[in-house]
């Protein structure tokens, strides 16, 4: 082969090699992005239906139940203004507790619970996801907005 | 007291790091041998310094002085000598220490191994060095500061986090830090040379056994991490591409690639600049690691307490290193010139492909891993990136890598033909082949996936069995070959271990949740499980329930394992201690769950059977052998021995022609 | 030769993106109450339940308010801090028993010891509500004019009492 050829030979292979590779990112990309939901816009339908997606917040205080297969777990999610119902199948992380912060994956039922698939709680007891912190604050934000909403009329 | 003498120390080793990174680089410049002189003295005592901050800190902790703060936050009066002095990697501000004081005996294992390189060489590489580890002092002296004192005393500490406390964890840190900062001496090495303009293969010769070195504990570090993910979290996965986890993987990939262009810029003397940038990637990507996961800037399933404040100063110090290095790139790079040609059918080209294929996979990990910030960022909305992004990425890239892992050997330098290849590999390929197709059916379940991991291990072992055997009927036959030969065979046949463990645990395990009162049993694998119920516990610093699980084969017993659920006294975590009946070719995986309220002692079990799962590691230390294994090469002692004979600098090694490398792989 | 700055141009971009993702998590979730007065309230004492607190009690004394529950787990973990707190009087500890029953919080002092100079007994948790607790162990620093000053969220710590809750209370001890 001539240098020239060569060097196209290469440049071509390099192109098609990151072609490949970039369709394959955008590929995987598209299918397992998960969105990220607060219970709050959970509760106004902007969470899809049917399709996987996390919610964070906290777990409130005594609303664990169990379900007398023992594995099935019923728990609430809040981030202060509105509240979720979750159910999860499986055993929960060492620090899932009642009043620390959660983060769950799954999905949104026709009944309007959170069918959750998978269960994360932090390693670090005094930790809280920062996905639950940024659902709490969200809710904050948009109490304060209604506070000051309702102090101006 | 002590804790006043280790932060004193620090300063000391803070005003010696300035001096070891400027006076050595400008006297390489001026080319002033007394200014280049001082590179070495000064750092050995920049090591004693850190190296006495270290012991002071160690004997904080291992008389437990709770007046000091990080003791107070990460020991306790109830915890084990051992754990207590592993408590000194278990926060950030001791594994910033540890971060450093690997670094000075890095840098002093460079002023002892290099005696023979030229002095301007040494000079830059101990002066860089110096420079980073500046950076690190200083960052722990202004942000992190290990010795701060806490007035009053606590009366007692808030415990290592109990995840910490296991054999593994002590070492998992100081193995990992090892590789990170092992690959600040190719960075070193790589600056140096562009900072001399000096870019011809020499310095690839000097780097490569550091970068060994380096790669080598990396491996290690990576792997025992991930066996203590799988037998500490108590949910049985040994890899879950959390951010911490590709914070360690990436700098692996780009070291990898790195340890194979270091090889044919060496030989061959090509791919220069992509060599020098490649070491620079590694080393960059180490950084990047450390802060990803001591910023907080990403969600990660194991981040450790974290703080935004020190986030600005690493990002600051990233900016300074990476960025003052790649524009020296950009600047030098240039002139640095294409060097050796070869085919495109070449062992060149296939290294090259397999450089492009290792870069690409470190790419969409680190694309994968900060796609959440980037969207954040740039106002999207939170989102995460789930594991099957990566092995939908990672599998596609990896099936044409280990192919070429099995071509590269049998091609030629240079140039080499596809018929020539073809004839040296059709019979591994065939054998591969049919015990790909076969061997699911005979395990009792064929899928195409099983079928493609195991065509990749054994297409890995066959090729490397037929270039034995091919090597062997040569002349010189199997001690005619160099270590380094054995060392890559050693490492690749590693990667087909590893396969195989992968494929078997994601074809064959077997899973079940379950609630088991005592008495209940569960199948799994071709074992009934039975459980026994739980008793009380009492540890050293915990209280635990135990469960008992007898293993029936056959009807028979087998075995017994012992689940714990332990709760740890100073800081009420509780902890899942999952029992393992481990196995050449199984492992029997059991945790226990919740107890089941009102249910007469039932409980909540998990119970894994896990097919070749140890393969995974065995194949992590196999590479890792492979990476001691090319290090004890003769060429390498050779150096050694020079160094011996006489204590002068040997200024005629970087003007030694390549083939005195004593190169037999080709 | 542009191509050779094209890794450097590259690692900025990624640098401006690390610096936007180092402000984008607000690590410290601010407490609405932060600043204003500490919601009134009267409830009987955990130890003497005929008597009753309120915080108009602690006019004119900078104090901690600890929420805490006999049931909580993350708040054996401060205790050891608050009993250490306690042992150097530089600031009264009075505690809110949340959502508790009388006899586990008394059996639980009894058994770990008492930090607290007075604990006020919110059995049915609505006070809890009204101070916007989300979750136990929670730690107020409250002025001398009865304002909130600062929310620690889960246990307080060493470190969190020695970098800004002891530093605070000097600060508000000074002020009249």
């Amino acid at each position: 082969m001539k240098p020239r050829q060569k060097r196209f030979a290469f440049i071509v292979a390099g192109i098609a090699g990151l072609g490949i590779a970039v369709g394959l990112v955008l590929y995987a990309l598209k299918d397992n992005v998960n969105l990220y939901f607060t219970p709050t816009q959970v509760f106004n339908k902007d969470a899809p239906v049917g399709r996987s997606f996390r919610i964070g917040g906290l777990v409130v205080a005594n609303s664990l139940k169990r379900e007398q297969d023992g594995l099935t777990v019923h728990f609430e999610v809040t981030d202060t203004a509105k509240t979720m119902p979750v159910v999860y199948k499986g055993i929960l992380p060492d620090l899932f507790k009642e009043g620390k912060g959660v983060v769950a994956e799954g999905k949104l039922g026709d009944d309007g619970v959170f069918h959750a698939a998978q269960v994360l709680a932090k390693h670090d007891e005094n930790y809280m996801p920062p996905e639950a912190k940024e659902a709490l604050d969200e809710a904050k934000k948009a109490a304060a907005k209604a506070a000051a909403a309702a102090a101006t009329k | 007291m002590v804790p006043e003498i280790g932060h004193f120390a620090l300063i000391i080793a803070l005003m010696l790091a300035i001096l070891q990174g400027v006076l050595p680089i400008y006297g390489a410049a001026r080319s002033n041998a007394v200014l280049m002189g001082m590179a070495r003295p000064v750092a050995i005592g920049q090591f004693v310094f850190v190296a006495t901050a270290f012991g002071c800190l160690a004997y904080a902790l291992l008389t437990s002085d709770f007046s000091v703060l990080y003791v107070a936050e990460h020991s306790n009066s109830q915890l084990p000598a051992h754990y207590r002095f592993a408590a000194l990697w278990g926060g950030h501000e001791g594994s910033l220490l540890l971060w450093t004081f690997l670094l000075t005996v890095w840098t002093v294992a460079v002023t002892q191994f290099s005696k023979h390189l030229p002095q301007e060489m040494v000079a830059r590489v101990i002066g860089v060095m110096g420079l980073i580890s500046v950076g690190f002092l200083t960052f722990m002296l202004f942000t992190s500061n290990p010795f701060e004192r806490l007035l009053p005393a606590a009366m007692d500490g808030r415990d290592l986090n109990p995840l910490l406390q296991d054999p593994g964890m002590v070492i998992h840190p100081p193995m990992l830090y090892m590789g990170y900062v092992g690959f600040s001496v190719a960075f070193a090495f790589a600056l140096s040379a562009l900072l001399g303009g000096k870019l011809d293969a020499t310095w690839a010769r000097w780097s490569r056994p550091w970068t060994t070195v380096a790669w080598t504990f990396l491996t290690l570090g990576i792997a025992l991490g991930s066996g203590w993910a799988y037998y500490e979290l108590g949910w049985g996965g040994w890899w879950f591409w959390d951010p911490v986890e590709n914070a360690s993987f990436m700098p692996w990939l780009a070291g990898t690639a790195l340890i194979h262009s270091l090889a044919v810029t060496e030989k061959r003397g090509a791919f220069k600049s992509w060599t020098v940038l490649l070491a620079i990637s590694a080393f960059s990507l180490s950084l990047l690691g450390t802060f990803l996961v001591r910023s907080g800037v990403l969600t990660s399933v194991h981040a450790f307490a974290t703080d935004p404040r020190r986030g600005i100063f690493i990002l600051a110090f990233l900016v300074v290193v990476i960025g003052s290095s790649l524009l020296l790139f950009a600047w030098r790079a240039p002139k640095i010139g294409l060097g050796g040609k070869f085919e495109l059918v070449s062992r060149e080209s296939f290294l090259l492909s397999n450089n492009v294929l290792l870069s690409v996979a470190a790419a969409s990990v680190f694309l994968g891993t900060l796609y959440p910030l980037f969207m954040d960022a740039l106002g999207f909305g939170k989102l995460s990136v789930g594991p099957p992004y990566f092995n939908t990425v990672f599998v596609p890239l990896m099936v044409p890598m280990v192919l070429l892992m099995g071509l590269g050997p049998a091609a030629r330098w240079k140039q080499s033909s596809v018929p020539d290849i073809w004839v040296r590999v059709r019979w591994a390929f065939g054998a591969s082949l049919v015990i790909a197709v076969l061997l699911p059916f005979i395990l009792g379940k064929w899928t195409p996936l099983i079928a493609l991991g195991l065509m990749l291990a054994f297409w890995l072992i066959s090729t490397a069995l037929v270039d034995l055997r091919r090597r062997m009927l040569r002349a010189g036959g199997i001690k005619g070959q160099s270590r380094s030969y054995y060392g890559m065979q050693l490492a690749h046949f590693g990667v087909a271990v590893f396969i195989i463990g992968v494929t078997m645990v994601k074809g064959y395990e077997m899973e079940r949740d379950v609630r088991m009162s005592p008495g209940d049993t569960v199948q799994a694998g071709g074992y009934s499980f039975r459980f026994d119920g739980v008793r009380d516990l009492e540890g050293p610093n915990y209280h635990a329930r135990q469960g008992r699980v007898v293993i029936l084969e056959d009807g028979k017993p087998v075995g017994q394992l012992f689940p714990e659920k332990r709760q740890y006294d100073a800081s009420g975590m509780p902890m899942t201690e999952a029992a393992i009946k481990t196995g050449l070719f199984r492992d029997l995986y059991v945790s226990l769950g919740e107890p089941i309220p009102n249910s007469g002692g039932a409980w909540a079990v998990r119970v894994y059977y896990k097919p070749f799962v140890d393969w995974i590691w065995g194949g992590c230390v196999l590479m890792a052998f492979g990476g001691i294994l090319a290090l004890s090469d003769r060429r390498y002692r050779i150096h050694a021995k020079k160094k011996q004979e006489s204590h002068a600098p040997d200024n005629t090694a970087h003007v030694a022609p390549e083939t005195a490398t004593g190169s037999t792989t080709a | 030769m542009m191509r050779f700055i094209l890794p450097f141009v590259l690692f900025m971009v990624l640098a401006g993106f690390l610096y936007v993702g180092l402000g984008l998590k607000p690590h410290e979730v601010e407490s609405p109450l932060i600043d204003k007065s500490a919601p009134a309230f009267s409830l009987p004492q955990l130890a003497e339940p005929a008597k009753n607190f309120s915080p108009e009690d602690m006019k004119g004394k900078v104090w901690l308010f600890n929420v805490w529950a006999s049931w909580c787990e993350s708040c054996k973990d401060e205790h050891p801090v608050l009993l250490a707190l306690a042992q150097q009087n530089l600031v009264p500890i009075y505690g809110l028993d949340y959502k508790d029953k009388r006899e586990d919080a008394e059996a639980w002092l009894h058994q770990a010891g008492n930090p607290y100079t007075l604990v006020a007994s919110d059995a049915d948790g609505r006070v809890g509500i009204n101070y916007g607790v989300y979750g136990v162990p929670e730690t107020y620093v409250i002025d001398k004019q009865g304002v909130i000053r600062y929310k620690q969220i889960g246990p307080v710590t060493l470190g969190s009492l020695k970098d800004t809750i002891l530093p605070l209370v000097q600060k508000l001890e000074a002020q009249p």
